[in-house]
């Protein structure tokens, strides 16, 4: 069946079809629509599944990972504030090696306050625990939410997952979406399988018990770490099982046009697809240029990162987030992964943009593929460069002459 | 209250359940309060922990519990609460567990957690009219970090954080009066020292279905100041100077258990405890100790006109 589905409903699609039994749940935009669909299909009949409305983030993450720990297929959504209110949890229940799915629909985070995305929301989660899938279409959030179940609940990973997609920009886009049947999925996904995790009479069970000392706290750390890594090769197992099963394939990174590329973006998330089209552009102008973009970005798939970038002469990496003091987020993961190496050693320059849904225009696609130019021919690494249009800065200035007429009480010219 | 099997003392179950050598202090009075309360309670139980003193119980490898635990934060033990009792309920539904291998649901939390850090998980949790007991341990301050003032500390006491001549100047907050406010099935002041009492309350909580609050007044020789073998004697007084009212609410209407008849002077619990020391010593605070003593009396004298005080 083929629907026109926003980011949001592609995301409740993927939790119908997983069959998904428990979603606790707290509103946030740009996510709201994905529990508001679900409890719908609950309401109606149409899905066999428990919602329970929890008091903040941070409760619904901890009844998340509870109910997952108990042994029951959970799903819950958030955005920005609220995965940043519940940041304690993300930690706390992938330390309990609870595998349940959370979509993230990325929106910038305060100060300011706006609705509009950037990834500094996802990328304060980098660290957690949680491995990350990152959406560029809607069909890929329906296609990713299944993957990520299997993925989280395969026994050599026993992870959550967070599966991420761009506020506005995916959540409220319509694209035309392949819904797969219940009977396809049965085929992909298998019900939950919790093995030896859940709390029943008779077989007493301590969860997320307290250690003393650095011995059996880095142990368990440890196995988080590695069974993290064992993520890679179970997503690429499970694409390619998916691939058999729905015709579409996927990749820990997808690459475009990069064979004969000399200059590459590297970009995540929905704003990707901008660079694709520049690419196309690029390209039909005579530039050699490509694309490659992380879905699986933890684990951080290193080795298929490098194969990319084989013989590459520069590389635009253009980071939808902030490190403030520092720069692009991304920038730092691909120059720890590319550094020392003889045979991948591009020049990496910086680019910030998209912070708060800010457009990126086809003409600095363009600026940034000669700005990449001129430092590989120059060997001289400029610092982060901040994207802003001098039509961005008049209008600010504008913005700005109002404001403080208002504050110095004049009267508007 | 209805037909109970704890008629006397001797009636308590002869056989204690939870595991002795935990990392709990000597003469820990929430301790002494969980041991009674487990053992009734029993194994078919998920302890859902708050961070606090009780935290350290479950420390890897060992645990004193014979049932199942699961340590969550200081904010959320109850939203913890709340995906288990609800997973538990969806294998029960779908046939995927029985009956017999069902548990009990209970939050275990000190006061840091249940006064102030984890009221909205609570609030949230009674409101959904979720089936759970919760225990709290209220030893009156941030215990497990060196006894600093919290939402349950009283007025007067000296804390890690109030050591000045009159120590904190805020008042207890009534978290009985919070929870009752919420009309659960069931909410209860206990202590450890009164261990009847106790069970039978425990008894009237099991029977029952829904949120359930056990508020246990936790003597705590560390953050108190008083010597490890006076907790059941400090438990004692605090129920005979009124400044602990044993009690239990249901259905809207609140019950004193134990009044004690002629109440002692409030006085007689202060001056044995190192926190209030500086109410006696070097010169005595007069306006301290009769304004304490006057709050305790507005209470018992409003409990002897209308039988309870209304939350």
């Amino acid at each position: 069946m083929r629907e026109m589905l926003t980011g949001n409903g592609a995301a409740a699609w993927g939790a119908r079809l997983a069959e998904v039994e428990y979603l606790p749940a707290f509103p946030i935009t740009p996510q709201t629509e994905i529990i508001e669909t679900i409890a719908k299909w609950i309401d109606f009949g149409e899905c066999n599944c428990r919602i329970v409305m929890l008091d903040s983030e941070h409760s619904m993450i901890t009844a998340a990972g509870a109910a997952a720990t108990t042994g029951v297929r959970t799903f819950t959504a958030t955005s920005s504030q609220g995965l940043l209110y519940g940041m304690e949890m993300l930690y706390t229940v992938a330390g309990w090696r609870a595998p349940f799915v959370l979509v993230n629909v990325s929106r910038g985070l305060a100060s300011p306050i706006t609705l509009e995305p950037d990834h500094n929301d996802i990328l304060a989660a980098r660290d957690c625990g949680f491995l990350q899938l990152h959406c560029a279409t809607c069909q890929e959030v329906l296609d990713s939410v299944l993957l990520a179940f299997r993925v989280a609940e395969d026994p050599r990973v026993r992870l959550p997952v967070i599966v991420n997609l761009d506020g506005f920009y995916l959540s409220f886009t319509r694209e035309p979406v392949k819904v797969p049947s219940v009977q396809e999925v049965a085929g992909f996904l298998p019900p939950f399988d919790p093995q030896n995790q859940g709390f029943r009479a008779g077989t007493p069970f301590s969860q997320a018990v307290a250690v003393l000392g650095g011995t059996a706290y880095s142990y368990f750390r440890y196995q988080s770490h590695l069974a993290a890594r064992n993520a890679e090769a179970v997503f690429t197992e499970s694409a390619v099982l998916f691939n058999e099963t729905f015709g579409r394939s996927y990749q820990a990174v997808e690459t475009y046009c990069c064979d004969d590329a000399e200059v590459v973006f590297v970009m995540m998330g929905s704003f990707a697809t901008k660079a694709k089209a520049a690419v196309d552009q690029l390209r039909a102008a005579g530039q050699a240029v490509g694309l490659l973009r992380p879905l699986l970005l933890r684990p951080f798939p290193a080795e298929a990162v490098r194969r990319a970038l084989v013989g590459k002469r520069g590389v635009a990496i253009v980071d939808q987030n902030l490190s403030p003091g520092y720069g692009g987020i991304l920038h730092s993961e691909f120059a720890a992964n590319l550094y020392g190496c003889r045979d991948v050693n591009p020049v990496l320059v910086s680019f910030i943009g998209g912070l708060g849904g800010r457009d990126i225009g086809p003409e600095e696609f363009f600026e940034m593929v000669n700005i990449t130019r001129a430092a590989v021919a120059s060997g001289c690494i400029p610092p982060p460069r901040l994207l802003y249009t001098e039509s961005e800065l008049r209008d600010m200035r504008k913005w700005q002459s109002i404001a403080l007429e208002h504050r110095s009480g004049g009267e508007l010219q | 209250m209805s037909e109970t099997r704890f008629k006397t003392v001797r009636n308590l179950p002869p056989d204690h359940l939870l595991g002795t050598g935990t990392a709990m202090c000597a003469g820990c009075g929430g301790l002494e309060a969980l041991h009674q309360i487990y053992d009734i309670l029993g194994e078919k139980t998920v302890f859902i922990n708050a961070a606090g003193c009780m935290t350290l119980l479950a420390v890897y490898p060992f645990t004193p519990f014979r049932g199942s635990w699961l340590y969550t934060a200081m904010a959320s033990a109850p939203a913890g609460a709340q995906g288990v009792r609800d997973a538990l309920d969806i294998l029960l539904e779908r046939g995927r567990m029985t009956a017999a291998e069902d548990l009990q649901t209970v939050v275990l939390t000190g006061d840091g957690a249940a006064y102030g850090m984890g009221l909205s998980a609570t609030s949230g949790a009674i409101e959904r009219g979720l089936d759970f007991l919760y225990i709290c341990y209220d030893n009156e301050g941030y215990g497990n970090t060196g006894q600093q003032t919290s939402g349950a500390t009283p007025h007067g006491a000296g804390t890690a954080t109030n050591k000045g001549a009159l120590g904190y100047p805020g008042d207890k907050k009534d978290l009985f009066a919070i929870w009752a406010a919420h009309r659960p099935a069931y909410v209860a002041t206990v202590i450890g020292a009164e261990p009847l009492d106790l069970a039978r309350k425990v008894e009237q909580a099991m029977q029952l279905t829904g949120p359930r609050l056990i508020l246990a007044l936790a003597p705590c020789p560390t953050g108190w100041g008083f010597d490890p073998d006076a907790t059941v004697q400090l438990g004692k007084l605090a129920v005979e100077t009124g400044v602990w009212p044993l009690k239990e609410s249901r259905g809207g209407k609140t019950m004193h258990t134990k009044v004690p008849k002629k109440r002692l002077p409030v006085e007689d619990y202060l001056k044995c405890q190192g926190r209030f020391a500086h109410l006696f010593v070097p010169e005595r605070k007069d306006s301290v100790l009769l304004e304490i003593q006057a709050k305790i009396d507005a209470y018992w004298g409003a409990v002897e006109c209308h039988g309870a005080v209304d939350p």
